[in-house]
């Protein structure tokens, strides 16, 4: 098993241009270039920037969100991940093995064995029943139709759609039409699971549902997951790193507390002010020096949400400690250093 | 913009003054009025040298491939002659239960059994023989063009280019070539068929593939299929609805095809007999023989359109599984062909137990002429009076005494002349400049008539108005298609077609816009006009010759009640549809903004339906230019008859000539029409 931080997908200097000759400006002299040239002189050429320069690394085993509005390239990035699109210049690797180098009929392997993808508007095959839609990537690699079917069943089982094995896709509710596509995805067991803004074609009440199973599942299969949102609520709810894109470039990447705690620029500070703080921010983050007193008082994980720790504050308890795993106080916690995060210092948060 | 703006009524005014010059102090000179033939391109003799050349070199094999296709077809022919009708007609009505459950069995059933009781049971199944082989070799090969079309935008192109003159030239056009290269016979029938029934599966095979969801093709390749499993498991299944609709119409279309190709003669099938019978005057021997086409008409159509149908979502109708089908096929097959075997009448009907009404029918019609003569001939010569002959010939030439009640005197056309030049002057005032100049054109063309106007003045003023709709390519084909008129010597006869057709449309928008209209009010009308519609556009257009010949005879009148009746469809269908379809958020904007329903009729419905009625504007032109060609049959002059005289003389030049030319009139006018309508509705 890879250590946590191991690097899973990685991808740098990615560009993805629609236009006129493209490739000239990857090659020869304006290739030296460096890349806000790059940006001016294709977008005085008339070509459009899908995404540029842009650099990713993302963990094994954590979820790994590109959040950003539409048109900010990042459906493109995630399409170059996995070269449903072709990027125009760049380097996309999965466990070290240069993926734009592949054969088409490599590709066509490592997508059979090692990627599964979930689509916003779900994109199951109207004409397959959910049993069938399920087994058809195993379909595709040509196993037999007995086992086939037995490794569907055992998917739909997974994310709960026990007994509508024959329905079509025309026959379900968005959510569970997309509960297909989830377990469509899985049944290749792959290692990368990309997700296309996989619940925003979902109502508001199921969405948050489906969120929960996605966290579920995700505790219990422990994939690499790529995940594309323009919510960022969501971003902030689900993910372990967040990517913030704009107009094709990458603004900032960060857990979800750092993005909150500092902003890189008002574009990202812009999303975060609506957010409920006291659920993204760790105690760990915005704790006090420990002052060494010895007194009783309530203590917490680093971890904790703030929306935790405020709980513990009644009448007679003043301050909150922090303590990890192997019982050594880190830090306190005061009411006032906690009013002072979600007031937001701008001076401290900057 | 502005200059353009400018520029336009500018153009406008020095045309029209232009053509009043032509037209009055240029009126002695013959040349102007004729197209000079000093002018005249050899086109057709070069079309033969060029045709009789290729058939010199090739005609071993396209009678070679005619004497393959001949065997199927025999095949075919011979295996249904064979069998029991009682065994095709209850496996005929099983496949249509299967597809669409049991009003549509029962109905196949019901016709079916019409043909064999009226006595047209061999001429049908020969008809039937030459569509099913049809079907397959049109559906392969749509399939294999449309895939292709897909795939290259380059061969797209192509593609889209060959399929507009598949589908405008006329049929009867093509068959004159066909003729030379693979000889007379039946074969010449379907293959004319195949090439006429191949462009639907094409459209709607390149539509269903484009229309895939970008998000199903990529589930596709994220599910590690290689391009070929993607194309056959996602692509196609995918796209496969369309692809029946496609088979729908192609199936409508090899039909309609190889009932027209019957005067070439030969086969024994329904076209040839309800021809024969019409050319012999008898009527009711012909709508007897039409009756049987309108039913496998309306046989093919229900079937195949039940079996797209069941593709949707919404359908409820699923019929057996596979295997079961199958068995049930087996067995319905055995047992028919037994009881067939022991009970004579269910293996061949008898003679003595036919019902064949015709003299009856007749009779009947004889009486109704006899009865309503009168009132039929006198509305026929009101309308060759006040409207067909004023627009062919103009009011100089068809104001008579004894027509119009006067005589066109000096003071008549003063009178005349100043009530245009005011309108066209109010107008002005107004600052409707485009009324203004539409004023004296529309008075132009009624006073001196369609074939009296100078072809000097045609040039000028067609270019025009194409550019005015559609900007400098529409321009560009429309003048190119008028020089080719001109100079291939097919002026004359073009200018007739273009007089009746245009006639036909005008009557069509009108009548077919206010049945529109009425439809769009009252569920009941709806329901109605539907189903006439719809048979009126499954039928073969040569069936609706038939009524119109028997209580008017031959000539222009009858030519345009049977265009009217083909294509008034889409006008009545688009309007409807349109004004259905405006917006309800629009209506209730008009209503709380106050507007009474007369504001919200003319300002709001069909202010937003205009693009959908243009959409049918001009589908019933191309349906009229059509028919035109097949009304050419029962006598009008023109193009049409261009291409019917040529066909019997097997003159291949002359024939591609008056056909191309019939392509092109109908191509420009789609063009002006679909530039017009692009950008109305932007």
């Amino acid at each position: 098993m890879p250590s946590a931080n191991s690097v899973k997908l990685s991808c740098e200097s990615l560009w993805k241009v629609y236009g006129n000759t493209p490739e000239q400006y990857f090659t020869g002299e304006i290739g030296s270039f460096n890349v806000e040239e790059k940006f001016q002189q294709l977008t005085e050429n008339g070509s459009i920037i899908a995404c540029g320069d842009v650099k990713l690394d993302i963990p094994t085993g954590s979820i790994f969100i590109i959040m950003g509005l539409s048109g900010s390239g990042k459906s493109t990035v995630l399409r170059c991940l996995s070269r449903l699109v072709e990027p125009s210049f760049g380097k996309v690797e999965l466990d070290g093995l240069d993926l734009l180098n592949q054969s088409p009929k490599d590709m066509i392997e490592i997508r059979r064995h090692k990627m599964g993808m979930v689509f916003q508007n779900f994109g199951l095959l109207p004409h397959l029943n959910v049993l069938e839609n399920v087994a058809f990537p195993l379909k595709a690699q040509g196993i037999s139709k007995n086992e086939r079917l037995a490794r569907a069943n055992e998917m739909i089982d997974l994310v709960g759609l026990e007994g509508r094995e024959n329905s079509y896709p025309h026959q379900l509710s968005g959510g569970q039409q997309q509960r297909v596509g989830i377990a469509r995805s899985l049944a290749a067991e792959p290692e990368v699971w990309f997700l296309d803004e996989p619940f925003s074609a979902l109502d508001p009440l199921i969405r948050t549902q489906m969120q929960d199973e996605f966290l579920r599942l995700q505790k219990q299969l422990n994939k690499t997951i790529v995940f594309v949102t323009h919510d960022f609520h969501e971003a902030l709810r689900l993910a372990d790193t967040i990517c913030i894109m704009k107009d094709g470039q990458v603004v900032q990447i960060g857990t979800p507390g750092e993005i909150v705690l500092a902003p890189a620029d008002d574009y990202v500070k812009k999303f975060t002010s609506e957010v409920p703080l006291w659920k993204i921010i760790e105690a760990q983050s915005i704790m006090e020096p420990p002052d060494g007193k010895d007194m009783d008082r309530p203590s917490v994980k680093p971890d904790t949400l703030l929306e935790e720790v405020m709980r513990l504050f009644d009448g007679k308890t003043e301050e909150v400690q922090i303590v990890n795993e192997s019982g050594e106080c880190h830090g306190v916690l005061t009411p006032v250093s906690i009013i002072r995060a979600l007031y937001r210092d701008e001076k401290k948060v900057g | 913009m502005l200059a353009e703006k400018n520029i336009l009524p500018i153009l406008w005014g020095g045309v029209l003054v232009f053509s009043a010059l032509v037209m009055t102090l240029g009126s002695d000179l013959k040349w102007l009025f004729e197209f000079p033939e000093s002018l005249h391109v050899p086109i057709a003799e070069f079309l033969d040298w060029i045709m009789f050349g290729f058939v010199d070199l090739f005609k071993w094999l396209f009678r070679f491939i005619s004497r393959v296709l001949e065997w199927p077809m025999r095949g075919v022919q011979g295996f249904l002659e064979w069998l029991p009708w009682l065994t095709f007609a209850s496996l005929a009505t099983f496949i249509a239960w299967q597809g669409g459950g049991r009003r549509t069995g029962i109905l196949t059933l019901v016709l079916l059994l019409y043909i064999v009781i009226v006595g047209y049971w061999y001429e049908g199944i020969n008809t039937l023989t030459l569509v099913i082989i049809c079907i397959p070799l049109a559906v392969l090969l749509g399939f294999a063009l449309g895939v292709w079309g897909h795939k290259s935008p380059k061969a797209n192109a192509a593609i889209q280019t060959m399929l507009d003159f598949m589908q405008t030239i006329p049929a009867f056009a093509y068959l004159i070539p066909i003729l030379l290269l693979f000889g007379f016979g039946p074969v010449v029938g379907l293959i004319a068929s195949v090439i006429f029934a191949t462009p639907p599966m094409v459209r709607n095979t390149i539509l269903g593939l484009n229309r895939v969801p970008p998000e199903v093709r990529e589930s596709g390749t994220m599910s590690g299929c290689t391009p070929r499993q993607r194309f056959w498991w996602v692509e196609v299944p995918t796209a496969f609805p369309q692809m029946l609709i496609g088979v729908n119409q192609t199936t409508m279309a090899a039909l309609g095809m190889v009932i027209i190709a019957a005067i070439i003669g030969g086969f024994e099938d329904i076209g040839w007999e309800v021809l024969g019978r019409l050319r012999k005057a008898q009527f009711g021997q012909s709508i007897l023989a039409g009756m049987v086409i309108v039913c496998l008409a309306i046989i093919l159509d229900r079937i195949t359109l039940s079996y797209a149908k069941r593709q949707l979502p919404t359908e409820s109708h699923t019929g057996l599984r596979i295997k079961q089908f199958i068995v049930g096929f087996i067995g319905i097959s055995v047992i028919s062909y037994i009881l067939a075997m022991f009970i004579e009448p269910l293996r061949v009907w008898p003679k003595a137990l036919e019902f064949y009404p015709a003299d009856a029918m007749n009779t009947l019609v004889f009486n109704i002429i006899a009865n309503f003569g009168d009132f039929l001939e006198t509305s026929k010569n009101q309308m060759q009076y006040f409207v067909l002959l004023p627009v062919k010939l103009g009011f100089t030439r068809s104001i008579f005494p004894i027509t119009w009640g006067f005589a066109l005197t000096p003071t008549i056309i003063g009178i005349y002349w100043f009530i245009v030049f005011m309108g066209a002057a109010i107008a002005l005032y107004f600052r409707h400049w485009k009324i203004a100049v539409a004023i004296p054109l529309i008075a132009g063309v009624l006073y001196f008539g369609i074939t009296g106007v100078s072809w000097v003045v045609y040039l000028a003023v067609l270019p025009l108005f194409a550019f005015s709709l559609g900007g400098s390519r529409v321009t560009l084909f429309v003048t190119g298609s008028l020089i080719f008129l001109m100079v291939s010597g097919i002026w004359v006869p073009a200018l007739v077609s273009i007089y009746l057709c245009f006639v036909a449309v005008a009557i069509c928008i009108i009548l077919g816009g206010l049945m529109g209209i009425w439809a769009s009010t009252s569920e009941r009308v709806s329901a109605i006009i539907r189903p006439i519609n719809d048979t009126l556009q499954t039928l073969p257009q040569f069936v609706l010759l038939i009524p119109a010949v028997m209580f008017f005879r031959v000539g222009d009148f009858t030519a345009l009640l049977a265009i009217i009746a083909y294509a008034i469809v889409p006008m009545i269908r688009y309007t409807e549809q349109g004004l259905r379809t405006v917006s309800p958020t629009a209506i209730e904007a008009g209503i709380t903004s106050g507007c009474t329903p007369a504001q919200i009729f003319w300002q709001i419905k069909l202010k937003l339906a205009l693009p959908q009625i243009l959409v049918g504007i001009n589908q019933t032109t191309l349906f009229g230019l059509n028919m035109l060609v097949i009304a050419a049959l029962v006598g009008t002059t023109g193009l049409g008859q261009q291409i019917y005289l040529a066909l019997s003389k097997v003159d291949a030049g002359g024939g591609i000539v008056a056909g191309l030319g019939m392509a092109l009139i109908a191509m420009s006018a789609d063009r002006m029409m679909r530039a017009y309508i692009s950008r109305t509705s932007k």
